[in-house]
């Protein structure tokens, strides 16, 4: 499957959740979502989407949290699944799109491409719902129970391999920060 | 020989209003958690640079975090320093532990840690004043409303 179906999936179903897009997912989502609870995440710290998540979740338990990830990004934080999955915040939804490579670096591959288990890591890390999903199908099926189930919830999506280039958006991070707050009161 | 008012520390980060320590611990404040009001939601990170994202979060979501660090785990949080506190703009509010800071400023020690922090910090235009032992923490609290007043980062550097 390909990370814009699965992103168009997540369109579909999402409804006041922010989501915060990193990397890849942060180029992709404009073309699904222009939810004022959107956060595209550029310029980032590489890694650092989950952590703002766990963040976001634990101060504002009347929110749901989606965070966009790569698995490029996860390798880079994957002590983030144990500290996630002991504050067990239950508003919080990781999503991994493992498409093996360092997409935006121009599809250089991540260590272990194709063969980490994610899902298992985050299982480890105790965290109560792990999936991970190669199929569309499966995918949309999952989406309405995840994005209200008592997380966290981890799911790691197997996506083909695409590179892509990143941008920031036209819109300044201050602009989009202050969207962002007066859409979370 | 003067030490690290440890309770005085706790006392000035609930004075504050802090409403969650993210911390990996060191050496001279790792009895912090001990003295930790119970108000105050600890939260344990692996690695530096996740605690200060996840402070980011917090004060996205309108909680009012610390970050407990040592100077070595900001030498490795650097990237995740600048995203927050110069990217997203948030008045990140940092403790930095500063690993053998008596020691060197006394000339007993060459470590490469206590002798590079404060550039580090300036070249990151940080705001910081230092916690010497037997100093008063009440300096906590007064750089901690300069910091949430100005909108800007800061640290509080307590040596070691």
């Amino acid at each position: 499957m390909r990370t814009d179906e699965c992103l168009a999936a997540l369109a579909e179903h999402r409804t006041a959740e922010v989501v915060i897009a990193s990397m890849t997912s942060a180029v992709r989502w404009p073309a699904y979502s222009d939810h004022p609870r959107d956060l595209i995440y550029v310029p980032s710290t590489m890694g650092g989407a989950p952590s703002l998540g766990l963040g976001l979740a634990l101060a504002r338990p009347d929110l749901r949290v989606v965070v966009l990830n790569g698995d490029g990004s996860m390798l880079m934080s994957l002590g983030s699944l144990v500290t996630i999955g002991e504050q067990a915040p239950p508003n919080l939804v990781l999503v991994v799109f493992d498409n093996g490579m360092y997409a935006v670096t121009g599809g250089q591959p991540t260590p272990g491409a194709g063969q980490v288990d994610f899902a298992s890591m985050a299982l480890a890390a105790r965290w109560p719902i792990t999936h991970r999903f190669s199929q569309l199908g499966e995918w949309a099926e999952a989406l309405p129970g995840l994005l209200r189930a008592e997380g966290p919830a981890f799911v790691q999506l197997t996506v083909e391999p695409e590179p892509t280039s990143i941008t920031a958006p036209p819109v300044p991070m201050s602009e989009r920060l202050t969207k962002l707050l007066a859409a979370l009161d | 020989m003067p030490t690290i008012d440890l309770a005085g520390i706790a006392a000035q980060l609930q004075a504050c209003g802090i409403t969650h320590m993210v911390w990996i611990p060191d050496s001279e404040m790792g009895g912090l958690e001990a003295h930790l009001d119970p108000s105050i939601r600890l939260v344990r990170a692996c690695r530096e640079g996740e605690a200060i994202a996840i402070a980011a979060g917090l004060m996205l979501g309108g909680a009012r975090p610390a970050v407990v660090i040592q100077c070595t785990g900001f030498f490795e949080a650097g990237d995740a320093f600048r995203n927050v506190a110069k990217d997203l703009g948030l008045p990140l509010f940092l403790l930095i532990g500063h690993r053998n800071r008596t020691a060197f400023l006394e000339g007993r020690s060459k470590d490469s840690a206590a002798k590079h922090l404060q550039a580090v910090l300036g070249a990151w235009e940080l705001e910081y004043i230092a916690l010497e032992p037997g100093g008063d923490p009440a300096v906590i609290g007064e750089l901690y409303a300069r910091s949430q007043g100005s909108g800007s980062a800061a640290a509080v550097i307590v040596a070691e």
